[in-house]
């Protein structure tokens, strides 16, 4: 047990020595890694951040079903309580002839022509069910609910989940799950080229150094304690290149706050994203850091193997 | 201690055999000088012994251990056994001399304090004292030959193959060299040393191998040769 923890020890020690004395060529493989690894924390930030987009628009899609001024307060409890118990119906909201004026006074606060419309007539507006629908393009069922006659002689206009309307709210919706599609496309794609590149610069490193992988076989080293270093070394690769790609989204963001203060770009929010960055810094440095090391090691046992075999034949 | 039987070596199908049917029998503690031209097959010779290569035909045993029985994660094991001085003398760059040398005891698992005592030892052996930090590319030719062949002799091997040592030094160097391997022989290591200085020939005084074509073609001890 003490042997193998001195061998153990030997290769750490081995493994950094030799990166210090390897600095040229490891800074030349980290410069690599950390482009990588940063473009790899952008777009996970930046899919974050037109998810958060994404959230806010649907979030303010819902069915509004007009009441009857006729409708009794028992049958409205009623409808209300089967509407709750249907699936992909995450919350319902009752607004009564009173507060539906209310919420029509305040969206209309700058427009005094239009408050006073109202307010020169006995109140218009109709009593309102508001339903959030889980996910909107699973909607049929509580259109079908809302169509039943006797859901819908309760009624005083069709919902506003219909028609034009509806063909309008499905293009976005449709819109925005492409968009989550090819923000999780773009991270794996990402990850993938990231892998790639790590890979061969890995590889290249190791290639430089081939001959004394060798000369270590030759004195007849194992094979572990020869990979040994090299994972080491590489695994140094992974934690400084992922701790530096997180230091520039750091300094990115520092940078920009400033002058893109209160701003956005498109669908890309500065700030959401910066505060994304903030309440998620250490799972992202977590990922970072697991990326780095997990892709150096990888690469340096695969990059290892070649120069390790035996002529056999 | 070192037996090759009918031993031939062939790289491809249309060259001719690098080694034929070469039989030798060293006994243990003997000191053999292989001679031959360049293209001889030394070198092969050699890299069968450390299972560099694989014979094409024939049985070669070495301290016991049968070549054909070897399996390749054997391998490191057999080379720990042998002690090999290589012509271009093979160090690792990015070690010191210490730390060359530490590194062939730290396969075997030697302690560290093992590793402290031993490593000076041998250091001293080879006049290399003083020397202990440099890096190889701050070595003259001679003093890298010399850390090569403290680095093959410091787990105390009971055979040590020593291919061209002399081949890139200078006269002098050159037997400061050769002074080292006879040291290791009166040490009682078996020691295999090719070369094709007829001036070490003639000073050693030892039996000498001669091959040509891959073949034997003497075996004889030299004139002044005692055992």
């Amino acid at each position: 047990m003490k042997r193998h923890l001195v061998t153990l020890w030997r290769i750490i020690t081995t493994g950094t020595v030799n990166f210090m004395r390897n600095i040229g060529l490891a800074i030349a493989a980290m410069a690599v890694m950390v482009v990588t690894l940063t473009i790899v924390l952008f777009s996970i930030i930046t899919n974050a951040t037109f998810t958060n987009t994404i959230s806010q628009i649907t979030g303010k899609i819902d069915i509004s079903v007009f009441l009857k001024d006729s409708d009794t307060p028992a049958q409205t409890t009623l409808v209300i309580a089967q509407l709750k118990k249907l699936p992909n119906v995450k919350s319902v909201q009752y607004l009564s002839k009173a507060q539906a004026l209310q919420q029509y006074e305040q969206q209309n606060a700058g427009n005094e022509q239009l408050v006073n419309a109202i307010d020169e007539t006995s109140n218009p507006l109709p009593a309102t069910i508001l339903i959030k629908p889980v996910n909107l393009n699973q909607i049929q069922n509580i259109k079908t609910y809302l169509t039943q006659p006797a859901v819908f002689a309760l009624q005083s206009d069709a919902p506003t989940y219909s028609g034009d309307r509806e063909a309008a709210i499905n293009k976005i919706t449709h819109a925005t799950d492409v968009l989550r599609e090819i923000g999780v496309f773009a991270i794996v794609i990402f990850t993938f080229i990231c892998a790639l590149i790590i890979f061969n610069t890995i590889q290249m490193a190791i290639f430089n150094r081939r001959d004394e992988i060798t000369i270590m076989r030759l004195l007849g080293a194992s094979t572990s304690y020869i990979r040994g270093p090299f994972v080491v070394e590489s695994a140094i690769y992974g934690i400084l290149s992922g701790v530096f790609s997180v230091l520039i989204i750091n300094a990115a963001f520092l940078a920009a706050s400033n002058a893109l203060q209160a701003s956005s770009l498109g669908l890309l929010d500065i700030n959401y994203a910066n505060s994304y960055f903030d309440s998620h810094f250490l799972s992202l440095l977590g990922i970072q850091l697991a990326l780095g090391i997990v892709l150096g090691v990888v690469s340096s046992v695969i990059a290892t193997r070649r120069y390790l075999k035996f002529k056999t034949k | 201690m070192i037996l090759l039987d009918r031993v031939t070596k062939k790289y491809s199908r249309s060259e001719g055999e690098a080694l034929n049917r070469i039989t030798l029998h060293v006994e243990p503690k003997e000191f053999v000088i292989v001679v031959g031209q360049s293209g001889a097959g030394k070198t092969t010779l050699l890299r069968l012994l450390t299972c560099e290569e694989r014979p094409t035909s024939g049985k070669i045993i070495v301290g016991g251990i049968d070549y054909d029985k070897l399996k390749d994660k054997d391998i490191p094991l057999l080379r720990r056994k042998i002690g090999v001085v290589f012509q271009d003398f093979k160090l690792l760059p990015n070690k010191t001399v210490y730390e060359n040398i530490a590194f062939a005891l730290e396969i075997v698992g030697a302690t560290n304090r093992e590793i402290k005592n031993t490593v000076p030892k041998v250091l001293g052996i080879v006049n290399l004292k003083g020397k202990e930090n440099n890096m190889p590319r701050e070595l003259s030719g001679g003093e890298r030959q010399r850390v090569a062949i403290a680095r093959a002799i410091v787990r105390q091997p009971r055979i040590l193959v020593a291919d061209e040592p002399t081949g890139n030094l200078d006269p002098k160097h050159a037997w400061d060299v050769i002074k080292v391997l006879e040291k290791i022989n009166r040490y009682g290591t078996t020691v295999l040393l090719t070369t094709h200085n007829q001036d070490i020939v003639n000073k050693l005084k030892r039996r000498v191998v001669t091959i040509q074509g891959g073949k034997i073609t003497s075996d004889r001890a030299h004139a002044g040769y005692k055992q």
